[in-house]
Parts: C-alpha cells; structure tokens; sequence
C-alpha cells in the first residue's frame, strides 16, 4: 500500500492531534483525532478516516443493495436488507403508477424468499429505507448463488478502481454482482468454477487487512483454475 | 468458625500469593461466537465469563425504540453452575443491579445517535464466578461491543481495588471480599481518563477512598493492554508473525 500512514487501530486509539478534519469513524476531541472502531487509519490531505473491519450495513442512498422479500401487505414488500432496518418496497414502483390494490396481485411480480436487486431511494432516521427497483439491471434475480459477506468487506472486495473484483471475474469468467449490503450473486459456468470463485471471495473476506492481497488472490486464482 | 489464613502475610503476599498490587491472571479471546454480532470471553482470575452482542436491531417491544438514538441493554445472568451451590437461573436482585451498573458503565463510551430506533444488546454470561465478576464482564463486554463494530469513544476497562488487613490492595479475590474491609470496583475509560463505574462496599477514610482510586485505574491501564491485544489478535493476527 503506498501510504505509510496506515495503522491499525482500536477504539479510543488517538490516531493524530492538530488540526485535522473528522471523517469517517472517528470523533475529535480537545484536539486530539481518536478512533472509534476496530479497523485502519487513513490520514489524507488534513482528512483522517478509519477504514472499519466490523460492523453492519447502514443504508446510504444511492447503494446498489441486494434484498430478500419477507413479507408483503397491501401496498409494499418488505426486504430483508442485512441492515438493522428493513427496506420498504412500494407496489407502485413494480407496477407502475397506474397500480390498483384491486386488480394488481403483488405475489404475481414478487414472492416471499425472491432476492432483488435494487437501489435505496430514500432514506432518513425516522423511516424505513425506501428501496426502488425501478432503474436499469435492477429488479429481480432468477439466477446465481447468493454469498454473504461481511458489509464492512465489500469495498476491500472491489479493490482500488474495481481491480480485485476484475481480476476474479477474468480468471473464473464468473459474472458477480456486489450488494453494498454485504450480500452477492455470482454466476458462473460450472459447479467447479462456482466453488473456485467463492473461495476467493471468502479468502479476500478473511485476510482483508493484509497488504498485496490483490496479487495473493490472482495467484491462488491461477493455480486453483490451472488444475 | 476462625480460620488461620491470613489474607496478608508479614511480607505483602496475599492468600493467593499475589502481592498487593497484582492482578490475577487476565486472558481475553475476541469473536469467539459464529451467530452473535461481536462476543469475547475472558479469564479473570477464576471467572469464567462469556458475552455476547447482537445489534444494532430492531427494538422489541417496540415502545422502548428512540427515534433519536439507539438504545443499550444488558442482561447479566449467572449459570446455575457458576457457584459451588446450584444457583436459581431466574434473575436475582443482585443480578439486576449488576446488568443496570454494567449498562451504565458501558453507556457513556457508546456512540449510537447513528442507529436511531434500535437497540443494541449485551449478555453476559458467568460461567464460573470468583470476586470482581462485575468487572470481568465490563472488561469482556466492550470488547464485545467492538468486535461487534459498535462505534465508541474509548474502550471501558475495569477492575476492582479494596481495603484487606488495613492495607489497600488491587484486585480483590473471592476470600479478600467475605473476609476483607473494603471491596472498590471502577471502570475507566483509559484514554478519555473518565471513570464510568464506582461502587464501594466498605468504609474507608477519605485517603485510603483516594488512594484506592489510583490503586484500581492503574489496574485498569494494564487491564486495557490485554483488551487491546485481545481486539489486535483478533482482527490482524495474520500480520503478527
């Protein structure tokens, strides 16, 4: 990694003092920057972050997410979003604005256990995520393996400009779609290469922390497929 | 019934043979439980104890939500085989007021404004119980709270310091509490220098209460080494060779 800043840090951690700028994960107070969580401090141009290695999925608007329907009453899904809220589906955003709760069957689009791709809309402390499936690719899945993963993961999954995901999706010619949630669909050709793929995933969730890691999974990838 | 043990010997050495500013033997493990959010285990001594954290989730009953913060719960429960004498699982006074302490000791280094209308739950579980339980299940549990990705202001550690023989000592054990004068335990936030638990069972003056407070928050800074190391191994021990 090129900046020497890094450092791994725990919770009441001072990670700087002076006159820096509060980012993620992280409080001021009497000058002094302390970390919040487990994870690793970033420090970059007067910004100080804390890239967490635990945690939960909060909804931020715009996330491509992927949800799990629990239930459905008159006018909306529910969806199950790996979140600690619940994402609200409206009936309206499936059937288009001309829906009618007397003619329209909700269980005709989505039933309960369909996996969806979809966005968050909307979102604020006093309600429900609000999720839209209305968008381009989004809607619901037919195909594909749901992995999960840990939310806190999924940036170090993609890597820096989408670089560990594409050097998986090259070598197992795996299709993989990442849910900001934590949770993922991959497809792939065969059972063989399903398996291959997932390891990588689960191998990249593990050893998260450690430097190089794109070069690690790229040489696992090529020996694992090789054989 | 007289006993001949003496809790302090002639040279400063204690019924357990520790001296008087020694702490038991401390062990931590972190994330050790698959289904909870975030859990630690620890060794204190011979306590035994296990804590678990789930959340944020949603708040059942849903009356206790905030719409402006997350809430924090705790339960404090010993297993009916932690003392020699099979214990009533159901909860007991004592029991009660702990989970009420160790919530409001944990409470001030949670940050939860950021989950609003949820909750975030602890349980403690005593597995085998020696003295100063209270502040091994602090200790474990905001090392749960961490594993668990909670967002605090500084790790709570905790331990106890009491009064035995006319001598103010660190880290009371089970036999130093019935038989001693005084029992101390203090949690302490060790970067913020803020104390967030004090109970005092006993009578002391005013300059064995002051210097029982310095006594039990050194005990506490090298409390905080073992829970720092205990996060550490837990989240980059690939990296520790």
């Amino acid at each position: 990694m090129e900046n020497d800043k890094r450092v791994y840090v725990t919770p009441g951690d001072v990670i700087t003092t002076g006159p820096y700028r509060a980012d993620q994960n992280v409080i001021c107070q009497n000058n002094k920057i302390i970390s919040t969580v487990v994870g690793i401090s970033e420090i970059y141009d007067n910004n100080v972050k804390v890239i967490p290695l635990s945690g939960i999925y909060m909804p931020k608007v715009n996330d491509l997410i992927i949800g799990k329907v629990i239930s459905h009453i008159s006018l909306s899904w529910e969806l199950d979003i790996n979140s600690c809220y619940s994402g609200f589906l409206p009936a309206h955003d499936v059937f288009g604005r001309d829906f009618s709760a007397h003619s329209d069957e909700l269980s005709s689009r989505l039933n309960i256990g369909d996996l969806v791709t979809a966005k968050i809309a909307n979102f604020d402390k006093n309600r429900d995520p609000l999720i839209t499936i209305a968008d381009r690719d989004l809607g619901k899945i037919n195909s594909g393996e749901l992995v999960e993963i840990s939310p806190s993961k999924v940036p170090r999954l993609i890597g820096k400009r989408g670089t560990m995901i594409q050097t998986i999706e090259s070598a197992t010619h795996a299709s993989i779609i990442i849910g900001q949630n934590g949770w993922l669909i991959v497809s792939c050709k065969n059972q063989k290469l399903l398996s291959k793929t997932i390891d990588a995933i689960k191998m990249i969730e593990t050893q998260s922390h450690v430097a190089d890691l794109t070069d690690k999974v790229k040489s696992k990838l090529e020996s694992d497929v090789g054989e | 019934m007289k006993t001949d043990m003496q809790l302090l010997n002639n040279d400063g050495i204690r019924c357990d043979g520790r001296k008087i500013d020694e702490l038991r033997k401390i062990t931590i493990k972190a994330g050790i439980l698959k289904n909870a959010n975030g859990s630690a285990y620890i060794e204190f001594g011979n306590n035994k104890i296990l804590v678990g954290v789930f959340g944020p989730r949603d708040v059942h009953p849903k009356h206790l939500s905030d719409t402006n913060t997350g809430i924090l719960r705790c339960r404090y429960h010993m297993s009916p085989f932690s003392v020699t004498e099979r214990k009533n699982p159901a909860p007991s006074r004592r029991e009660i007021e702990i989970s009420k302490v160790i919530k409001e000791a944990l409470q001030p280094s949670v940050i939860l404004k950021k989950f609003p209308r949820t909750v975030v739950d602890v349980f403690v579980e005593v597995l085998q119980a020696d003295g100063g339980s209270r502040c091994a299940a602090l200790n474990a549990a905001s090392i749960a709270l961490a594993d668990a990705g909670i967002p605090m202001k500084d790790m709570v550690s905790a331990c106890a310091a009491g009064k035995i023989a006319d001598t103010i000592v660190l880290d009371v054990n089970n036999e130093e509490d019935q038989a001693g004068q005084a029992d101390m335990p203090v949690g302490y936030m060790p970067n913020l220098d803020k104390i967030t638990l004090l109970q005092l069972d006993g009578i002391l003056t005013t300059q064995e209460y002051e210097k029982c407070i310095d006594v039990a928050i050194q005990g506490c800074k090298i409390v905080y080494e073992i829970q720092k190391k205990a996060l550490i191994d837990k989240f980059f021990k690939c990296d520790i060779k």
